[in-house]
């Protein structure tokens, strides 16, 4: 099979929630796993008569992310109604926005593995209220309300994407982004970031687009790629083997590795949207959109920025430190503790990470502190312990939550700095080698650092490895 | 003494002159309620206990009566207004046994003034209808003649009022369904400018035309009402800012104001004749009180019906959706699946008319209909809006009967729905225009059943209506009260 002939065109909704204290539409708490139908009231419950009032906060957060992907917001939007049966939507419609969504034409720019950059258009950014939640058992169904009316935002890409990976680093991206300025804290596994994508492939170079399927709830960054992936293939296979691709939904079965329908278009909704008339168009002032723009948070982009220019790092380095913005924040405050930026860095990028990943735990949830980490830059710095030791010090630390002195303490890992010290060490080295000292005598000086190395190991590691250096070349040498 | 067919306005002076005590007078209306309302069916629920416990901590506070501005006065709320603890059934099968969890903001303030609810009312089901008969509890009988409908959708309202059960209502007006039914039982009918009371509480029917007023003796009365109802609500996004004048001070003074009334000739044809004498001799009053009569052209009124019927469902399909047997209210008890779970709950639960209505609405707002429709109705919707800007440049009110007909015999038009839409041919164009429309009674007919003057003012122009609703009225003198009324029913 021939998958170079094709190209696949990927375009991604995103639903990402509001950071919000309260419900789009009601005083109600938007929070996460409270008991079941607590935050709850007339309003977001659909009870007869109860009407919508609009969430400043939720509009301001919208504002923001809407500035943070370069898109026009719209000083007039209007709310739509979309309507649809659903248990778990109480009023038989969901507040949303159609015709005149309060932003449009945005970008993000990506990078990809291959070092390109890519430039990737937003279509529209709307509000809109998450329904609740259904919980299907073996006895029926159960419904959930606390999330009804929770505040999203929809994100739309254009069609702009042309393989799982684009795709994927997109909305690595996107959530960068939004979690970088407080919009949305990105949770998957909660359901505070959601993503659909629409999928068709055509033969490189046609200008058509193929018949597109709609891949939903695409819930986890390790299946986004895969699922793509799997349905760009699926549909090569089905257009090579002369079938015709059918408008439809799947979804990803993360267990059996396949996408798999859902429903056919024959079943697609009709919404009957119409403009919301128990809310006034929406109406941002100028001044109020001016205020936002000068209270935005730092975007990752501009933090790469500051980094690289501040620190002196590299392209590759300031990118993976901007990866989270606590990851970010992490590094910050490593920094502006120890004072060393490219020596933070690369704590934070090879030792920490590194640990982290092993362990399967984010930056927030570190066993070793920004300014425990920064204090053992400084003990290398300041020559207290070499920065072989200081790598089994983090060990320990990273297993311990320790502080970096009372291990150093525990173990005696103290450097040794003291040259008489040193002297009787490298002494040792030479008793106990005496050919290979007859060798280096001869001019084999490459065995200098075989000496070097055998007195390090002589003071088990603690020897301050510049001052051996010399030590030893003196002593050999005279 | 006897209690029923007094004014707010009689009332609060014979607290202030302890003349009674608000126990007696609900005790009055009470004992009205149960002997009259057999023959009427206005009420759908009474709780005698709670209401006269509610009267009798008001008769510890007689001394401070005059604080509050409707201190022990009963009123009767339609049943598509929620009252915490009572039912809120808007006349319909699938929400028999709901009961509300919550007040309606209209509802709280008047409470809060010293009102007392004395019952909720009957009307047609989701408030669709001009005569009461879409009720699933029945319909409702006009206290001046029991054959006769007492008008709709607020008929429970318009007919306690009429009878005595109540000394004013609340209903609810989306094209006619306060200022219709007060015409045809013979008293003051308003419907204020959209925004000006909070829709929080009342069950909708069409959002953007639903609006909650008023019935009553008097103008006074109603403009008391008004004044404590009225106003932004923070929990009603299309509630209005705008400032809430004291409406009954504003009746105070002597000074006759005189008023140019705006009448289309065009827009008339086809009222009954006695309608129309009745009609022209208000018009006369006007005249004498020093007003103009002025002819002005409404071009695209006799659109008003057709784009009606294609807003009002539209908004009502969806916002009737939420009846659907899932979270309260009725459920089938044969369903198999969700699917039949909203169809038979919805099916079985929901009535003709409101059915009829939800399938138009339904239909106008499809895919590839919408704009057909739905997005035409809006436009001309404009255009009948700024057919009245123009012609509020000629004069103050638009006046009109408020219905081309008195009250009809029950059945007389359930089998015609166009026959029924055209009792409303001069009430839905003031919906849509989202102007404050009154009705004042201005005559009997040969049959002696009341007719009604509309007088249709600018937006937020209530302050005026009343005024020259008032000075009307104190021409006209005292109207007759409804047989029922006097007791004879």
């Amino acid at each position: 099979m021939s998958l170079e002939k094709y190209e696949a065109v990927i375009g991604l909704e995103v639903h990402a929630q509001l950071m919000t204290a309260s419900k789009m539409f009601c005083c109600c708490p938007n929070r996460y796993g409270s008991l079941p139908n607590t935050n709850i009231c007339p309003v977001c419950t659909g009870q007869p008569g109860s009407l919508p009032v609009i969430n400043k906060k939720a509009m301001e957060l919208g504002v923001r992310a809407a500035i943070a992907l370069s898109c026009e917001v719209h000083p007039e939007s209007i709310f739509a109604r979309k309507n649809y049966f659903y248990p778990d939507l109480p009023k038989g419609y969901q507040i949303s926005q159609y015709e005149r969504p309060y932003s449009t034409h945005g970008h993000i720019v990506v990078q990809l593995k291959t070092g390109e950059e890519k430039r990737i258009g937003i279509t529209r950014i709307h509000f809109e209220e998450d329904a609740g939640k259904s919980n299907h058992e073996s006895y029926g169904t159960l419904v959930n309300l606390n999330r009804a009316g929770v505040p999203l935002i929809e994100i739309v890409s254009e069609p702009d994407m042309r393989n799982a990976h684009e795709a994927g680093q997109y909305l690595r991206a996107l959530h960068s982004i939004l979690r970088y300025a407080d919009i949305c804290d990105g949770n998957m596994e909660e359901g505070n970031f959601r993503c659909d994508a629409n999928i068709s492939v055509r033969l490189r170079g046609a200008d058509k687009f193929g018949t597109r399927v709609e891949l939903k709830n695409i819930n986890s960054f390790k299946f986004v790629e895969k699922a793509i992936e799997y349905e760009i293939q699926r549909q090569v296979f089905a257009v090579e083997s002369g079938e015709k691709i059918i408008q439809q939904t799947r979804s990803w079965n993360s267990a059996k590795n396949i996408t798999e329908v859902m429903r056919e278009k024959e079943e697609a909704h009709d919404y009957r949207y119409f403009p919301e008339p128990d809310l006034p168009k929406l109406v941002f002032s100028l001044a109020w959109l001016d205020q936002i723009k000068k209270e935005m948070p730092e975007l990752p982009q501009e933090t790469s920025i500051r980094f690289k220019k501040s620190f002196e790092l590299s392209d590759y380095d300031a990118s993976v430190l901007t990866g989270s913005k606590e990851l970010a924040n992490y590094f910050e405050s490593v920094v502006s503790h120890s004072k060393n930026g490219k020596a933070s860095a690369n704590w934070v990028m090879n030792e920490l990470l590194g640990r982290l990943n092993a362990a399967n735990k984010e930056v927030e949830s570190s066993p070793v502190t920004a300014i425990q980490l920064a204090d053992l830059i400084c003990k290398i710095d300041s020559g207290e312990i070499s920065g072989k030791i200081a790598k089994t010090v983090f060990e320990e630390m990273f297993a311990t939550s320790k502080d970096a002195s009372s291990i150093i303490k525990e173990k005696g890992f103290i450097q040794i700095s003291d040259p008489i010290a040193l002297e009787s060490a490298i002494c040792k080295v030479i008793e106990n080698n005496p050919s290979q000292f007859a060798e280096y005598k001869a001019g084999k000086v490459k065995l200098l650092g075989f000496f070097v190395g055998q007195a390090m190991k002589e003071t088990q590691g603690q020897a301050n490895p510049a001052l051996l250096n010399e030590l030893v070349k003196k002593i050999l040498d005279r | 003494m006897e209690f029923g067919t007094q004014t707010i306005w009689d009332l609060l002076s014979g607290y202030q002159k302890k003349q009674f005590k608000p126990s007696e007078v609900i005790s009055g209306y009470l004992k009205n309620i149960s002997e009259r309302d057999e023959k009427l069916n206005s009420f759908l629920q009474v709780r005698p206990e709670e209401t006269l416990a509610k009267a009798r901590a008001l008769d510890a506070k007689l001394d401070a009566a005059q604080n509050l501005p409707l201190f022990g006065i009963p009123v009767a709320i339609k049943d598509n207004f929620l009252v915490q603890g009572w039912q809120a059934t808007a006349g319909s099968k699938v929400l028999s046994g709901y009961v509300s969890p919550y007040t309606a903001t209209s509802v709280q303030r008047l409470e809060e003034m010293g009102a007392i609810i004395i019952g909720k009312v009957n009307c047609d089901e989701f408030a669709m209808g001009s005569s009461n008969e879409n009720s699933a509890f029945g319909p409702v009988r006009n206290p001046w003649d029991l054959e006769r409908v007492p008008g709709g959708s607020s008929g429970g309202s318009s007919a306690a009022v009429a009878a005595g059960l109540a000394t004013v209502s609340l209903g609810t007006d989306t094209g006619g369904s306060i200022r219709q039914p007060a015409s045809l039982c013979g008293l003051v009918g308003l419907k204020p400018s959209y925004g000006r009371v909070s829709r929080y509480g009342i069950v909708a029917y069409a959002s953007s035309l639903d609006q909650v007023g008023p019935f009553s003796r008097t103008v006074w009365d109603s403009a008391r009402v008004l004044e404590v109802m009225a106003g932004f609500d923070n929990k009603d996004a299309t509630s209005s800012k705008h400032p809430v004048p004291r409406y009954t001070e504003e009746l105070k003074s002597n000074t006759k104001r005189s008023f140019t009334l705006g009448v289309s000739r065009a827009w008339l044809e086809g009222v009954d004749l006695d309608v129309a004498k009745s009609f022209e001799a208000a018009l006369e009053v006007f005249k004498q009180m020093g007003g103009k009569i002025v002819d002005i052209d409404l071009p695209h009124t006799k659109y008003a019906l057709s784009t009606y019927y294609l807003i009002a469902p539209s908004e009502a399909s969806s916002n009737l959706a939420r009846y659907d047997g899932v979270h309260y209210g009725y459920r089938t008890q044969s369903a198999k699946s969700s699917e039949e779970l909203y169809s038979r709950s919805r099916g079985e639960g929901i009535g003709r008319e409101v059915k009829l209505r939800i399938m138009l609405g339904t239909y106008a707002l499809s895919a590839g209909y919408y704009d057909a429709f739905y997005l035409k109705a809006n436009q001309i919707r404009r255009k009948i809006q700024e057919d009245f800007e123009k012609a509020f440049t000629q004069c103050d009110f638009v006046v009109t009967p408020t219905s081309p007909s008195t009250a009809f015999k029950l059945g007389e038009k359930t089998d015609d729905p166009l026959k029924m839409y055209l009792s409303d041919i001069f009430t839905l164009p003031v919906n849509l225009a989202g102007l404050p429309g009154l009705s004042v009674s201005c005559g009997l007919d040969s049959k002696k059943l009341p007719i009604g003057f509309q007088l249709i003012g600018k937006p937020f122009g209530e302050r005026e209506l009343f005024i020259a609703a008032h000075q009307y009225e104190q021409i006209r003198g005292e109207f007759p009260l409804s047989s029922m009324a006097k007791g004879k029913g």
